[in-house]
């Protein structure tokens, strides 16, 4: 019998995936007061700019354009393919990585532009404590 | 004569790369150092230090290792590892220790060992559930497929020019006895090769090979003393690592510290990108060689497509890029491609490069990066004669 119990909650995929008691789940970053370069996570010195604690906490969109994006045919054993692996830049601020669902698999299909939005769902496998993960994905959204 | 502290290449070779899984990392990097050494006629008695690159073995002293089979002689080795980069960062930093007056001859190697290696890259690790198929595709044919999709996003490259990279490397290393493959890959096999990650097929990727090279490098005093007839003189040695930019932790970024490592590369050697008779650039996937063009300067954005369409960057064009065959053909063992590089832009630069040789060429760069990211830039003049 395993030493550790699995949790009774969802746990987020990255730890920049916020999910509060009560409302929605979301993604967080940091704002570096000085540049106005944003993170996605918490730290306390900004890369872009070198300033030391000038990061403010700050709630990403759940909204953003199609940065670009590749369909990956050829992942490591027991991983799904094809899928769309997709970069988004998020309204406000803040690029995040993440798979295009809802959406054929084939390049005349996908717009670079287009706009997404983010949807928060549990994680298709468990870790080997048998703990759910909370993850996002995008999918093709109304202008 | 004034005597300044220039760096030359002295002797420098490679194996030719393949599979050899019954032999080990310092085994074929000692290969590697015994036929520079000798193409430099010096013995290891006469390298006052090693600088060693490997990646996948990083903790294991590959450098002591391999003096373990050609001789030790108690000299300072410096282990390094630095992604693809590696064997370039160990390059540089015997020319750095050389620039510095410390020492006046130095032997470099790169090795790696990569027959079964796989897809190389992924997200995850450590906590949690493994992320790659979750969170998009970190393996590196999905990296370098964005990188190339940017471009696309940009100027309207299609998957046929980047199909083209390919097709031309095929062809080049059909010239190059130590090239993994000696084969031509017609455009209609590359686009119809099993898709990995749109837009790089397996043709479009890089080979993992097994493989060493080596350089003996020394002072412009130690050249002069053992004849210069065929020295290479190193005009700039640059690296680099990536400054920030808005997408770097989804996407990192290979165009931003290839332009500055260039940029500083033009500076230190007092040359333009337009001076340059061949380049060996870093030819991960096809899609990265595209934007190298442009980050490197030898056409300007936007025209990379261009360059590969009217054979501009082929063998007889403006400019070759990658006449060894690049790593798409002649093979990627990460930790001796950056001095393989060298080795080849140098064969030229010696007139020594037979069938695929660039006539009269005189000037020459090698560029490879690492993910992510460090960039090493060399630029390389021929032996005055």
């Amino acid at each position: 019998m395993s030493e550790e119990a699995a949790a009774s909650k969802p746990l987020p995929i990255v730890p920049f995936l916020k999910i509060p008691d009560s409302g929605d789940p979301y993604l967080e970053g940091s704002e570096c007061k000085k540049c106005k370069a944003v993170f996605l996570g918490s730290r306390s010195v900004c890369s872009s700019c070198g300033a030391r604690d000038q990061l403010a906490v700050k709630k990403l969109s759940n909204r953003g354009e199609l940065y670009v994006f590749s369909i990956t045919y050829r992942s490591f054993p027991g991983i799904e393919t094809p899928y769309v692996s997709a970069v988004v830049d998020l309204d406000g601020g803040g690029t995040v990585k993440g798979n295009l669902i809802d959406i054929e698999p084939d390049p005349e299909k996908i717009k670079m532009g287009m706009p997404v939005e983010l949807i928060y769902e549990i994680a298709p496998r468990k870790d080997r404590e048998g703990n759910e993960y909370l993850t996002y994905y995008f999918k093709p959204a109304n202008a | 004569m004034k005597m300044g502290n220039d760096v030359y290449v002295l002797g420098i070779d490679m194996i030719k790369f393949g599979k050899f899984p019954e032999r080990s990392v310092p085994d074929l990097g000692a290969e590697a150092a015994l036929l520079a050494l000798d193409d430099a006629g010096v013995t290891i008695n006469d390298c006052q230090a090693l600088y060693c690159g490997n990646l996948m073995q990083a903790s294991a002293m590959v450098g002591q290792r391999l003096l373990q089979e050609i001789g030790q002689t108690g000299i300072a080795v410096v282990n390094c590892a630095n992604a693809c980069a590696t064997g370039a960062t160990a390059f540089r930093e015997g020319w750095t220790a050389i620039k510095a007056g410390l020492y006046d001859m130095v032997l470099c190697v790169g090795v790696e060992q990569m027959a079964g290696a796989g897809l190389l890259g992924g997200g995850g690790g450590g906590k949690g559930i493994p992320t790659e198929g979750l969170l998009g595709s970190g393996t590196m044919p999905a990296v370098f497929a964005e990188a190339g999709m940017e471009h696309s996003r940009k100027y309207g490259t299609t998957f046929e020019q980047f199909a083209k990279v390919s097709v031309k490397n095929h062809h080049h290393s059909t010239m190059n006895p130590k090239a993994r493959y000696q084969i031509e890959t017609p455009l209609e096999d590359v686009m119809g090769a099993e898709m990995i990650s749109y837009p790089n097929t397996k043709l479009m990727c890089s080979v993992n090979v097994d493989g060493a090279a080596a350089a003996v490098i020394c002072s412009e005093k130690k050249a002069r003393e053992l004849g210069m007839k065929r020295a290479v003189k190193v005009r700039a040695s640059v690296l680099t690592s990536d400054r920030w930019t808005q997408r770097d932790l989804t996407m990192p970024d290979v165009n931003t510290c290839t332009r500055d490592a260039a940029a500083q590369a033009y500076e230190m050697a007092g040359v333009g990108a337009d001076e340059l008779n061949l380049i060996e650039l870093h030819d991960c996937f096809a899609t990265a060689e595209i934007l190298h063009y442009e980050n490197l300067g030898i056409c300007k954005d936007g025209e990379a497509g261009r360059m590969i369409d009217e054979g501009h960057v082929a063998l007889g064009g403006r400019i070759p890029v990658n006449a060894s065959g690049g790593l798409l053909s002649k093979g990627h063992p990460l930790g001796a491609t950056g001095i393989a590089n060298i080795y080849e832009v140098s064969t030229h630069l010696r007139g020594e490069a037979e069938k695929r040789q660039v006539p009269n060429a005189r000037l020459g760069l090698t560029h490879v990066i690492g993910l992510g990211s460090a960039c090493a830039i060399h630029i390389l003049e021929a032996p005055s004669s």
